[in-house]
């Protein structure tokens, strides 16, 4: 841990896995949707966050999240007042997600051009977390670096249009992973870079017939 | 990386200043400029005397059972009366307001948990005003208090649920004692005694909140904590060593924290929160699930 792993972060309290990191999750969310603030949010709370989340606001923490704020931001305790004036639905349930991490939620988003999002993620504490879902496939990134999320058809070839892209645009990788759901099926590549990748290198990657979706979240400056 | 060992810091201090010390390290740590670092430590300073005037009395938290305590102490520091002297008073004040606006979902600076964040604005801002220090001083202590922290981190734990609460109290308690040994001109000797004496007076404490809440019993010890962190400097600038060398103090809070049975570590099930109040609000609390 460095100097600033123990002093902060600058945080709305009580609990920096149960608040500060839920606000993350739930802000990682919005931003994986892409389309601002969603019009319905069914979140699913699991384990110590179903337990204990009432208390620590890990419920005001989701939505502050969801509507953009970040873990800093004292208008967290009343972000079900401010979903409302945002035109914000929101339902939660508790349900045991078995082999997750005990501080994890699902949230299932749909915004208001139809367009939906399904992700999970676990809160690690110190406000760090961890993406472990997103549209039924099994993922694993946290966000502390810029990340491209690449959605495509399993076949031969995108691997090489995405990392040939990169390239032209002079971005290097750190980390690249790859997931499916079956042989010739969905796929999501994740890949974390050392800065941000273009706008018109997303535009080309969205016209390569096999690409389905690309959305690119870029690494968050803390307080 | 990073300040690995309390006797490293003794040894570097003997010749340079603690805070170029540990600023250089983390320089290289995170690969940043020395203004880098700085500017980032001045912004957490300034977050910290932001958090104190987010305080109202009037706030409550979650269960109902935080809020209002820090206004009372502050009141009674100021009557004349007090057992401690109005000085002290002021620093428990601080302490109590901190962790109920932690627990009241108010805006706070982790150090190095968020149960634990008034430990260190309750040493600091006090001394601070009463020895009419800079901020930049301020920020200066900031880095060994960090420093401190980030052994404890490496060598022992700082999360209740790994080491109890000595791993939270006790390092903020820990951090605040180097903190104020380092701005009131001790060598780096007496700064790292000052922490092990800290962490010795705290070992053994566990982390037994009431319906797994950082509420009770966790926001008054935020006032214990930073008592301990002023005895435990005061011994050390008067020239009192821990007996034990300081990393060794730190081995035994790890081994102290291993042997915690794991109802007494962040899980709700021992200590006050197993006591028939704890209980009865536990069940309150998840009938509002």
């Amino acid at each position: 841990m460095n100097l600033f792993d123990i002093l902060g972060p600058v945080m709305v309290g009580p609990s920096s896995s149960h608040t500060a990191g839920a606000v993350r999750i739930g802000r990682m969310a919005r931003r994986l949707l892409g389309e601002g603030t969603p019009r319905l949010a069914r979140i699913t709370l699991s384990g110590s966050f179903a337990a204990t989340g009432h208390g620590h606001g890990t419920d005001r923490a989701l939505i502050a999240g969801l509507l953009g704020m970040k873990p800093d931001d004292e208008r967290i305790a009343v972000s079900f007042e401010i979903a409302q004036q945002a035109d914000m639905g929101f339902v939660f349930s508790h349900e045991n997600l078995p082999g997750e991490h005990p501080n994890t939620a699902r949230l299932e988003l749909t915004a208001h051009s139809g367009k939906t999002l399904s992700m999970t993620a676990s809160s690690l504490g110190g406000g760090r977390i961890m993406v472990v879902e997103m549209n039924g496939l099994r993922v694993s990134f946290s966000g502390d670096l810029p990340t491209l999320i690449v959605q495509n058809r399993d076949q031969p070839g995108h691997v090489r249009d995405v990392t040939t892209m990169l390239a032209m645009s002079s971005v290097n990788i750190a980390t690249l992973n790859l997931y499916r759901d079956y042989p010739g099926g969905n796929a999501v590549m994740i890949i974390e870079t050392d800065k941000a990748v273009p706008e018109e290198g997303i535009r080309l990657l969205l016209d390569i017939a096999g690409i389905n979706g690309v959305t690119f979240v870029g690494a968050e400056k803390e307080g | 990386m990073g300040i690995e060992s309390l006797a490293y810091l003794m040894e570097a201090g003997e010749k340079e200043d603690l805070f170029d010390v540990i600023l250089k390290s983390d320089c290289v740590e995170r690969g940043v400029t020395p203004g880098e670092s700085i500017l980032k430590m001045t912004t957490l300073y300034s977050a910290i005397r932001r958090a104190r005037e987010g305080y109202s009395p009037e706030m409550r938290s979650a269960s109902g059972m935080i809020g209002g305590d820090g206004a009372k102490m502050r009141e009674y520091a100021a009557s004349g009366k007090t057992i401690c002297g109005e000085y002290i008073g002021s620093v428990l004040a601080q302490a109590i307001e901190m962790g109920e606006s932690n627990a009241c979902m108010k805006c706070i600076v982790a150090a190095p948990t968020a149960g634990s964040c008034g430990v260190l604005p309750a040493v600091l801002l006090p001394y601070q005003q009463r020895e009419n220090l800079s901020d930049a001083d301020m920020v200066h202590a900031l880095y060994i208090a960090g420093a401190v922290g980030q052994v404890i981190a490496k060598k022992a734990s700082i999360a209740g649920a790994a080491g109890g609460c000595q791993a939270e109290i006790g390092t903020a308690s820990a951090m605040g004692a180097a903190a104020l040994c380092y701005l009131a001109g001790g060598s780096a000797q007496a700064v790292c005694h000052a922490a092990a004496i800290a962490i010795k007076s705290l070992l053994g404490l566990v982390c037994d909140p009431i319906a797994g809440l950082v509420e009770v019993p966790c926001v008054k010890r935020n006032a214990a904590g930073a008592m301990i962190a002023m005895s435990s400097a005061d011994l050390a600038l008067a020239g009192v060593r821990s007996a034990v060398p300081p990393d060794e103090v730190i081995m035994a809070m790890r081994e102290v924290g291993d042997k915690m049975d794991v109802s007494l570590r962040e899980t709700g099930l021992g200590g006050v929160a197993a006591t028939p109040f704890g209980q009865k609000i536990s069940k309150q609390m998840s009938g509002q699930l």
